[in-house]
């Protein structure tokens, strides 16, 4: 986690302190505006009773239109992993279906790189899905009858490459998921894992700056699918592409994001940093949510720690930022009564009282 | 005095009835009524006819007879045989001129060059020794009881059938597989052609052709096998997994893409499954030709009916069940090759 989005944190910063410049916004690739989608019969007359205020459940029984997308706005930046969580039924693989137009919105905009891609041609759209977005799909989604690498090498296939053209990359990216070896097999001879890093891969190879995951790692025993998150970190790390993230799982969503959205009943219940989604639910929704979560794991020091230059001298000792609360507490051996710095980078940036921890580890109630 | 005469009257249509009455000659059953009086008026309810066309026309004679009907068929059709003609004629004549060459191919060609080349054909498709040494026994046997020249007319016959089967159906099943309307338009025409019963195709193209023309039986058999090759294209097509579709278009796939590269590959189990059951049908429907003058074991067949010759029509019905076994075997041995080499389910 090297960056964080300020946009959800409620408390005033001061700028020349030194974590300042990790909150630097990055430039918005992605910008969802008011973005609403209806299924049925006759959306647009059902989208005027949605916009005078009608909910889900009134426009099913009043309508028969099923509203699957409401007033969505969401900023996905540049080289962030934005994550839109939702149980099944709440608009999110019909949201990400919207952003290379597997699905027309009823209305709204989706502006890509500024550019309205809502008013593009199919030639335009299909230079988009070539160049720009790439998916990777809960089922895998895999071609059956062709091997690993003509797999991997979909994309660059469909622009027109030829094989000897497309092999060397395909068989990179392969390598690169940890497939090196498995290029002549074909998709059914792989286990379910081994298919979705070459689901991975097709998506890599395509070299497009943008990636959609729907729900890529649900279809996965939980072995596999930590195996999984931790090898998309790792190539995110290392190649900062902008990923969409669709998932049911908290964890999941904790785990990967760098910016959460919440999705209920197709609108977005709540979105920011998830640390500060998990501190700070603002719906009784998110509040069971995150009630089972392990949350010594999923917090970080920085977000429970006193801001401001470390003063008095009876440190137990220094933490980093970064660190989760879980190492503390076991650093601590289980003490109430330690105060430790915290450091980013080496440098002290603010103060880590235990009480805050405990504090921290009892899910806040939402008021009212 | 007929039965529905009162209706006629009370509706006041009694003069339009008697215009063209009286002018043609009297049937025998009128006769018939006339030596027995007006008895027969005085019909119990029980009795009561059908107001059908014959009883209404009893009552008046305006109104046609059912014959008018089945006549006028026949008068319309001949009316536009020669239009009809002159559109299909040059469009069937590839066929004829395929079914002569395929049988002259066939039947002139010495055995001992058709036999390996056929035997060549199914190692090809195979690729299995067991299924050549198969067929290598049951042409044998055939050749060996003296019906290889039959055997071979026939397959002459389904090879060319079989193939425009293919060559139109394919096409058509795919256009349908991607047309709703177009699929609810032609599935009504497959399910007649399914369920008329052969020999009514002939009727028409006997009007059509002359019997001495290989087109007649060609374009019989071929109506009456193309069914299953698009029924079963057109449904190969629509079972392809939707998240391969999905993937891709979200790869961004043409549609032309989309269809050579992933749906037909995908489908092609179920297209050779029509296959097979096209060759299986036009093999059934091979036999009723031969009423049209298709050569092959049919004739021996009918042979075996008309002349009440029991061990000609056995012998030859057994060459077709054998035939039969063969092509289906074959078939299906390439249908399973391609299913293990895609293994797509």
């Amino acid at each position: 986690m090297t960056h964080t989005s300020n946009t959800a944190m409620a408390e005033p910063r001061d700028e020349s302190l030194p974590w300042a410049d990790e909150d630097a916004k990055r430039p918005v690739k992605v910008s969802i505006r008011h973005l609403y989608k209806i299924f049925g019969d006759d959306p647009k007359a059902a989208l005027e009773k949605v916009r005078e205020g009608m909910g889900k459940p009134e426009l099913l029984e009043a309508e028969n239109h099923v509203l699957g997308l409401s007033d969505i706005n969401v900023d996905i930046r540049d080289g962030e992993i934005t994550v839109i969580m939702g149980l099944s039924g709440s608009g999110k693989s019909t949201l990400i279906r919207h952003l290379n137009r597997l699905i027309e919105p009823t209305a709204g905009e989706i502006l890509f790189n500024g550019d309205d891609i809502l008013n593009w041609n199919e030639g335009q759209l299909r230079e988009l899905r070539r160049k720009n977005m790439s998916m990777v799909f809960q089922k895998f989604a895999l071609l059956p009858h062709r091997t690993v690498t003509e797999n991997a090498a979909m994309a660059l296939h469909t622009r027109g490459f030829a094989r000897s053209e497309y092999e060397e990359e395909a068989t990179r990216w392969l390598d690169r998921v940890g497939l090196g070896g498995y290029g002549e097999q074909y998709p059914h001879q792989l286990s379910g894992g081994m298919q979705q890093r070459v689901g991975i891969a097709r998506a890599l190879a395509s070299n497009s700056e943008i990636m959609l995951m729907d729900e890529a790692f649900s279809a996965l025993d939980p072995l596999i699918r930590t195996d999984m998150q931790d090898l998309l970190l790792e190539l995110q790390a290392e190649l900062h592409k902008t990923v969409v993230f669709i998932t049911h799982d908290l964890d999941e969503a904790l785990k990967l994001a760098d910016h959460l959205v919440i999705l209920k009943d197709g609108a977005v219940v709540q979105q920011g940093e998830p640390q500060h989604i998990l501190l700070n639910p603002n719906d009784p929704y998110i509040e069971d949510f995150v009630a089972d979560i392990n949350r010594a794991r999923v917090l970080r020091v920085r977000s429970v720690m006193t801001r401001g230059k470390p003063s008095g001298e009876d440190f137990a000792g220094d933490v980093d930022q970064n660190e989760n609360l879980e190492s503390v507490i076991a650093r601590a051996e289980g003490a109430m009564d330690k105060r430790y710095r915290v450091t980013r980078d080496g440098k002290p940036v603010g103060t880590l009282d235990m009480k805050a921890i405990m504090k921290a580890l009892v899910p806040r109630k939402v008021e009212g | 005095m007929a039965t529905y005469d009162g209706l006629f009257d009370a509706l006041g249509l009694r003069a339009w009835c008697d215009q063209g009455a009286d002018s043609g000659p009297m049937s025998m059953a009128d006769l018939l009524a006339k030596t027995k009086g007006d008895k027969a008026a005085e019909i119990s309810a029980w009795d009561l006819p059908f107001p059908s066309l014959d009883a209404l026309h009893k009552a008046c004679s305006a109104i046609p007879q059912s014959r008018d009907l089945t006549q006028g068929l026949e008068t319309g059709f001949l009316g536009i045989r020669d239009a009809l003609r002159v559109v299909i004629d040059p469009l069937s004549q590839p066929l004829s001129w395929m079914l002569q060459d395929m049988l002259w191919l066939m039947t002139q060609t010495p055995w001992w060059i058709v036999m390996p080349v056929l035997f060549a054909i199914t190692w090809f498709v195979t690729r299995s020794w067991k299924i050549v040494g198969f067929i290598a026994v049951m042409l044998g046997l055939l050749a060996f009881v003296d019906h290889y020249h039959e055997a071979m007319q026939t397959l002459a016959i389904i090879f060319v059938c079989a193939f425009v089967c293919v060559l139109l159906g394919v096409p058509i099943g795919i256009a349908m597989s991607r047309n709703d309307k177009l699929q609810r338009f032609v599935i009504p025409i497959l399910d007649m052609l399914q369920t008329l019963p052969p020999f009514v195709y002939l009727i028409p193209l006997i009007f059509l052709f002359s019997v001495t023309e290989p087109k007649l039986y060609g374009i019989a058999i071929i109506l009456y096998a193309i069914v299953p090759v698009v029924r079963l294209t057109d449904l190969g097509i629509r079972l392809v997994d939707k998240d391969v579709i999905e993937a891709a278009d979200a790869f961004g796939m043409t549609n032309r893409q989309k269809l050579f590269g992933v749906q037909i590959p995908l489908a092609l189990p179920n297209i050779m499954a029509g296959v097979n059951q096209t060759i299986m049908m036009s093999l059934a429907m091979v036999v009723i030709a031969s009423l049209v003058s298709a050569p092959g074991l049919g004739v021996l067949v009918l042979r075996g009916i008309r002349n009440l010759e029991l061990g000609v029509g056995l012998v030859a019905g057994f060459g077709i069940v054998v035939l039969a076994i063969a092509l289906d075997r074959v078939t299906k041995a390439s249908l399973a090759r391609i299913d293990a080499s895609q293994a797509s389910r």
